[in-house]
């Protein structure tokens, strides 16, 4: 299924081989312990109340019935969370602003969605915990909410913060306003370009917020102890950004907090952040005692946060020949209650697989009441390439041109940029599209019923921070530690990189994640980084081992270093007369002989890969009532070097069905009070097994010449093109243009019966 | 609230627990028992995640009361391999690559099991429908239905 | 629910004491699949849990001569390994496994799904259909009533103090009969349904209808007989005029709200088209039979 295009260094022991992970016998018998799988003695149980309100002020909170509970140890309001200023600018592409990370943990002055926390109590069950929440009693005054960007953006709608003035726009506004921030970029002059057009297309979109939907919900344990230390177990997509943004947010010292990240149900970018960990300590350290909490699905949905739903706008501008000349694209993000929607990304997301002379993209960070937004897998990108690749699909139709032909023939190149001028080295997509276009699925016939969608998504992963110590112990196996949660087998990939470089068997490699305590920090699993950047902070630390190992094995033999390799597990050397030596007797002597042998690495990763995807979706569609089914579905991505292909392919069939689930049924519901109505995994309708069919994978590797392996990250582009393509195959199914998602069959049958003739009135 | 003193046989063993009578199942083995293989998802049956086999039938434990349960037979995943050997289905889940983050793993082998119990031959779609009373947000499904099906073969060559 | 107790009377005589002792703060319990959701989010809040699983009359299924009777807690599971039920009433047992997962399967049982009194339940279309009747106990003793002529609305159905339904009792069909039960939900499973429809026929020597029913369910306040479709389909088949005048009919009758998981114009639609597929598999039924 793997198809290596370039044909440096193939001939691989470990890497892009299928191996068993090593967490694996304890995820299948139940052993493997989750955020909630973890007790300690004495542990309280932690429950939060929640506004009832989409928008409304707080006028007083009284706990004291609450705290008259037996049973109930502690309770905590926003008097026990520190204030902070608010941050200024310039602002990057993520916002982690205390202040608002503050209110959001709990409210101070306003409550600003559905499920916004007001109190929390510990107590010594569940049950008295919950009782105790009903005997708190807030006073509100409830205001006007607003829950659509456009609205929100417009000027006399409900402001959700009276010292929010937009920032990106001339003359410096007056009045506060639920827009945070315009960014916009580009080159060329769109307006020259499209005028120099003979074809131009242009769409609108709407798309609702949708959930990461992993299936673990938040949950943690913080112990606190006299002295001042926290211990906190927590599962966590980054165990020392957590501890950050505890120690920031509540004013402590960093290393007083040690966090240990449990096995994790999932992520996707939901759990990057922090929603009740602070809250946990503090009634920790309130009461002497270690409290869990746990949300329930419903906290999950109500007060967790989603991707942004959006607004959009799309033109693009080509030549008869199908040359692109224009192309502008303009979104606005809902960022919920809170700033800090993927603005930047958004704006490099809508073109950045082309090359067009002209093009100008904008996106708008607006606020609304509804739960702050957090990552969803390539934040930003899959709704700024809905847009795009459906006008580009358009275009295609419109001058007789195949898709596929239509992208090749303006596809960026190897040392060409992304729209917001990030430079691209090698890169894969040509061959990405070439495979697509040669494939069976792409030359099969459909059926009646039937439409085919292709979309090409682009992602710049992360590198970033991280910290690898590995230890060579005495009898020749390696303790690999990292600090970056296994969401989805990276311990499977480090193990075979380290295994790769020492020439050595894979069980000689035993990797863990270890806590925060315990070395440098990582950033989070997060923005496809984890493979490329710790991958490459685990092949520095094994190097390092074997320097040591060289120089121990010369020192034995008493020859200079430079006339000692290691080749195949192995120190050799070309001189007569002496055997090489393994691992293993290596390290057998080291402590004899200098001291025991490790290695690590703290590195700012630098040299991301760009990653193309493209994907062909095949629908069938009922006439009658609307229903899409997802018939075959194919995905083309360039991994760079696939370290683990089953991974990989892992990795790339999520990420379609989260697509295919983002484009047919998921979206957040509310009331006319802006309240939930859809706070369970009942109405909030994510694809099931028999909604789908297999979901095939083709791996591309060109590798990425700034990694050893050549990886580039895959977390995050199979879901950057998914919901385009499938929108694109309704489309093309039922022969009426979309505008919104989901493509649920009240909308499917909507269109297609806006393209029946009119009956004439009997 | 009324109190119960159960008795049920949980992987074989015979097993003792009081709980209070708006405690699920899944309140028990988790909270009570402290056997957290049976992972909570949503607390409504609408995710899988909690299923376990109760008298021969998969179900969501957090749609039983662990009041009714005396005298039953109950089997979760920690009692699915055969002490350290693993159960094929569970063998082929690591094979297959079924899973990611795993969360979702314990209900999907449970219900799988069942599953092939009832009917040890069947098609894809048959496993599809049959799995589609457990989510997973990872995988995608694909690698779940090839490991299912995989196993369901070698279970049958093991029975001829 | 701080004060909540659980009960597993063994009789009928048992449970009815219990029910009418406690009020309206007892709860039947069998399947638990809608109840322990409730009791969970705090929709409701019982005193005392009755457990009926223990009863052997609500868990007993006889098929008879002229009767078939389905004890209220029997399960979606056991009815589907049931091979002669099926063959007489698949459109009831389909409509029936049709609930929830086959995790739910395996607890939901018919009276749950009848008491529960969703608008959207699954089974209530179906049983009406087939002119399924409730067999109640209570203080007073037994009684029938049509399960159309129980449910009153959202989540209410008529049942006095201290009554409980033991079983369901159906007229055995006849040969030549045939019925079905088709839902619309948006994905392939796991949905409550958006429209459901129970169609049950039975067919003359010739191949004409002789006697049908069409029940929809989520498309009014309760599920509900069609009554018009009788005399659209009576003395005819199936053919593109009658099934034109059969979705009219069905959509006339229709009488949804706006919500989360559907639109009045949606349900109003699909309401016909739902109609029409279920007559023709319950035709192809009968015709077999």
């Amino acid at each position: 299924m793997s198809d290596t295009t370039d044909n440096a260094k193939t001939n691989f022991k470990w890497v892009g081989k299928r191996t068993r992970r090593p967490d694996g016998p304890d995820k299948v018998t139940g052993r493997a312990r989750y955020g909630d799988d973890m007790f300690m003695p004495g542990m309280l149980h932690g429950k939060t109340l929640r506004s009832p309100h989409a928008h409304a002020k707080i006028l007083s909170i009284d706990t004291s019935k609450a705290e008259a509970l037996k049973g109930v140890k502690a309770v905590v309001t926003h008097k026990d969370i520190p204030d902070h200023p608010l941050s200024k600018p310039p602002y990057g592409p993520a916002i982690a602003d205390l202040h608002d990370i503050s209110r959001n943990v709990m409210a101070r002055e306003k409550v600003l969605y559905d499920g916004h926390a007001v109190a929390a109590v510990a107590a010594t069950s569940e049950r008295i915990a919950r009782q105790a929440l009903k005997l708190i009693e807030v006073e509100y005054e409830v205001l006007p909410h607003v829950l659509d960007p456009l609205e929100a953006a417009q000027p006399d709608a409900p402001v959700l913060h009276d010292h929010q003035f937009t920032l990106g726009v001339e003359p410096a506004p007056e009045k506060p306003s639920n827009v945070f921030r315009v960014v916009s970029t580009g080159r060329g002059d769109v307006d020259k370009g499209f005028a120099e057009a003979d074809i131009i297309v242009e769409r609108e979109f709407r798309t609702q917020p949708v959930h990461q939907g992993y299936i673990e919900p938040q949950a943690l344990i913080a112990s606190a102890s006299e002295d001042g230390a926290v211990e906190l177990w927590t599962t966590t997509q980054g165990h020392f950004v957590i501890r950050a943004f505890c120690a920031k947010l509540l004013k402590m010292d960093t290393a007083t907090i040690r966090v240990t990240a449990s096995e994790i149900g999932g992520g996707f970018g939901g759990k990057n952040n922090v929603y009740s960990e602070p809250v946990a300590i503090r009634l920790s350290q309130k009461t002497g005692r270690p409290v869990r909490m746990v949300m329930t699905r419903e906290e999950v949905f109500r007060a967790t946060g989603p991707a942004s739903g959006t607004y959009s706008k799309v033109r693009m501008g080509a030549k008869k020949d199908g040359t692109l000349v224009a192309a502008e694209g303009v979104i606005y993000n809902q960022a919920g209650a809170f700033k800090g929607s993927p603005v930047l990304r958004s704006v490099d997301s809508f073109f950045s697989s082309y090359t067009v002379e002209n093009v100008k993209t904008t996106a708008y960070d607006v606020c609304v009441n509804r739960p702050k937004v957090a990552a969803y897998r390539a934040p930003g990108a899959p709704m700024a390439t809905l847009g795009a690749e459906m006008a580009i699909n358009e275009l295609a139709d419109k001058l007789g041109m195949d898709p596929i032909d239509l992208r090749m023939k303006n596809a960026v190149q190897d040392g060409g940029q992304s729209v917001a001028g990030v430079k691209y080295g090698r890169i894969g997509l040509q061959e990405v599209l070439e495979r697509a276009k040669n494939s069976d699925h792409y030359k099969s016939a459909l059926g009646p019923n039937q439409g085919r969608g292709f979309a090409l998504g682009y992602w710049m992963h992360g590198g970033g921070l991280s910290s690898v110590v590995a230890n060579l112990l005495d009898d020749g196996t390696v303790a690999i530690a990292t600090g970056n949660p296994d969401i989805g087998g990276s311990r499977s990939s480090m193990r075979a990189m380290a295994a790769e470089e020492l020439g050595v068997e894979l069980e000689t490699i035993k990797p863990i994640v270890a806590d925060t305590g315990s070395m440098g920090y990582s950033h989070l699993t997060a923005g496809s980084r984890t493979t490329f950047a710790t991958g490459l902070a685990v092949i520095n630390s094994v190097q390092e081992i074997i320097e040591k190992l060289r120089a121990l094995a010369a020192k034995k033999w008493e020859i200079p270093v430079e006339d000692v390799t290691w080749e195949a597990g192995q120190a050799v050397t070309q001189r007569d007369g002496f055997e090489a030596m393994s691992l293993k007797q290596l390290a057998g002597m080291a402590t004899k002989m200098g001291g025991p042998i490790a290695g690590h690495s703290e590195i700012n990763a630098g040299g991301a890969g760009a990653a193309f995807c493209a994907q062909i979706c095949d629908v069938e569609v009922d006439p009658e009532t609307g229903f899409v089914a997802p018939k075959r579905h194919t995905i083309f991505l360039d991994a760079g070097r696939a370290i683990s292909p089953d991974y990989v392919e892992g990795q790339m069939q999520g990420g379609a069905v989260q697509g295919i689930g983002w484009a047919l049924n998921e979206e957040y519901i509310y009331d006319d009070k802006g309240r939930l109505l859809n706070t369970g995994f009942l109405d909030y309708r994510m694809p099931v097994a028999s909604d789908l069919p297999m979901i095939d994978t083709v791996i591309i590797e060109v590798p990425n010449p700034n990694h050893p392996y050549g990886v580039r990250g895959v977390g995050e582009p199979p879901l950057v093109p998914a919901p385009a393509a499938v929108a694109n195959a309704v489309e093309n199914a039922i022969g009426v243009r979309a505008t919104s998602l989901p493509l649920s069959p009240p909308k499917v049958l909507d269109m297609i019966e806006s393209a029946r003739p009119a009956v004439a009135a009997e | 609230m009324s109190k119960h003193m159960i008795t049920a046989t949980i992987n074989g063993d015979e097993v003792d627990f009081t709980c209070h009578a708006d405690q699920t199942l899944l309140d028990v083995l988790r909270e009570n028992l402290h056997m957290t293989g049976t992972k909570n998802g949503c607390g409504s049956g609408d995710c899988g995640a909690c299923t376990v086999i109760l008298n021969g039938r998969p179900i969501n434990a957090c749609l039983v009361l662990g009041a009714e349960v005396d005298g039953a037979d109950i089997e979760t995943v920690e009692g699915m391999a055969k002490g350290t050997e693993l159960h094929p289905l569970q063998q082929k889940f690591l094979d297959h690559a079924a899973l990611q983050c795993g969360i979702c793993t314990p209900g999907f082998l449970n219900m799988a099991k069942a599953l092939l119990e009832k009917n040890p031959d069947p098609t894809e779609t048959e496993v599809r429908f049959g799995l589609a009373g457990n989510l997973c947000r990872c995988t995608g499904y694909d690698k779940i239905v090839r490991a299912v099906m995989d196993a369901a073969a070698e279970m049958r060559a093991n029975q001829s | 629910m701080n004060e909540l107790r659980y009960e597993a009377p063994e009789t009928i005589a048992a449970t009815v004491a219990l029910l009418a002792a406690e009020g309206a703060a007892a709860k039947v319990f069998a399947g638990g699949t809608d109840l322990i959701v409730q009791m969970k989010s705090e929709m409701i809040e019982p005193g005392l849990l009755v457990d009926i699983k223990k009863i052997a009359e609500a868990r007993a299924l006889s098929i008879g001569a002229d009767e078939i009777r389905i004890g209220a807690a029997v399960t979606g599971a056991e009815l589907g390994e049931n091979d002669e039920l099926k063959a007489l009433l698949p459109g009831v047992v389909e409509a029936v496994q049709l609930i929830g997962s086959d995790q739910v399967q395996g607890r939901a049982t018919v009276g749950g799904n009848l008491c529960n009194a969703s608008p959207a339940a699954d089974s209530v279309p179906a049983l009406i259909a087939a002119g399924a009747k409730a067999v109640i106990a209570g203080p007073d003793g037994e009684r029938e009533v049509a399960v159309d002529d129980l449910m009153k609305g959202p989540g209410k159905i008529d049942l006095n103090a201290g009554e409980f339904v033991v079983a369901l009792s159906l007229p055995r069909p006849p040969k030549k009969s045939g019925d079905a039960y088709l839902r619309f939900i948006p994905r392939t499973e796991m949905d409550i349904a958006v429209v459901g429809a129970g169609v049950a026929l039975s067919l003359d020597g010739d191949g004409k209808i002789a006697a049908a029913r069409l029940a929809l369910g989520a498309v009014a306040p309760t599920a509900r007989l069609v009554p018009d479709a009788t005399g659209i389909l009576v003395g005819n088949t199936l053919t593109d005029d009658v099934l034109v005048a059969l979705a009219e009919a069905a959509s006339a009758a229709c009488k949804p709200i706006d919500d989360k998981r559907g639109t009045i114009k949606f349900r109003t639609q699909v309401a016909g088209v739902m109609a029409g597929r279920a007559a023709k598999i319950a035709y192809e039924r009968a015709e077999k039979n």
